[in-house]
């Protein structure tokens, strides 16, 4: 599947991903990020079930303390 | 638009700020300035010496509750301004409730944890509510760092995305200064209808 990932295409062998395989796959290892699906947030809890498809905008932003 | 006409609309709005800390504090101040209707204030913690480095306080004010010693502070730059002082900790419950009539909020927390809480909770309780984020402020320099960015319909991010606060890499005012005036910024920006992100 080709997909657009944090504004720019990617490419995965897989034609489906949950956002928790997208997230082990590319190696975000940061503690805390905030995921997006086609501009919707995907809460933590979810992220094991939802699933990422051709086409899809995915986010995944890192989120930083301080402030 | 001229300025009679900007602050006519400003007048007419509510803004929420989670936190008054630095961003917080900061954030608030300018948009007193700018003569918003109403801003409500929420925070748990008291005025520490150490916070005076960079939050909107006063060395008489140590010791005193934040929510409400910037209440005072925003007060005497503008008494037309209604200011909602809330001295309470946020969770979702607390910010579905106090926030819910706001037109715009700002998170202005320090901790990562509370800023994912709050990213999630707006998503799904105020999808059509801006929420700006400050997100990466640390440390000291490196001005064109500093950006901002939209994510998604109302979700907006101000900040380098990358300074974490650590030992090596304090919060410092000019930084922190500089990102809650973004927000306040960009807050002027989205309620003047000019969805521009920087």
């Amino acid at each position: 599947m080709n997909i657009t990932l944090n504004n720019r295409p990617d490419s995965f062998e897989e034609d489906t991903l949950t956002f928790e395989e997208l997230i082990k796959k590319k190696n975000f290892t940061f503690k805390l990020i905030v995921t997006k699906l086609n501009g919707k947030v995907v809460k933590k809890h979810e992220r094991a079930q939802i699933s990422i498809h051709d086409g899809d905008d995915v986010m995944v932003m890192h989120l930083v303390s301080g402030g | 638009m001229n300025i009679k006409q900007i602050f006519k609309i400003l007048k007419t709005k509510t803004i929420g700020i989670a936190g008054c800390g630095g961003l917080g504090s900061n954030c608030a101040a300018a948009l007193t300035r700018l003569g918003i209707g109403k801003i409500i204030l929420a925070d748990f913690d008291v005025v520490d010496v150490s916070n005076l480095a960079r939050q909107y306080y006063f060395h008489e004010q140590v010791g005193e509750k934040k929510a409400f010693a910037l209440a005072d502070n925003l007060h005497h730059i503008n008494p037309i301004v209604e200011i909602i002082p809330n001295d309470i900790k946020l969770g979702p419950n607390e910010i579905i409730t106090i926030f819910k009539d706001c037109d715009l909020i700002i998170e202005a927390f320090d901790l990562a944890e509370m800023k994912q809480m709050i990213i999630e909770t707006c998503a799904e309780y105020f999808p059509d509510t801006p929420l700006i984020v400050g997100n990466g402020m640390a440390g000291w320099g490196n001005n064109n760092a500093i950006k901002t960015s939209k994510i998604g319909k109302n979700l907006y991010v101000c900040g380098d995305g990358l300074s974490e606060i650590s030992e090596e890499l304090p919060p410092l005012a000019p930084r922190v200064g500089i990102v809650a005036n973004m927000q306040a910024n960009l807050a002027v920006s989205i309620l003047l209808n000019n969805e521009k992100p920087n």
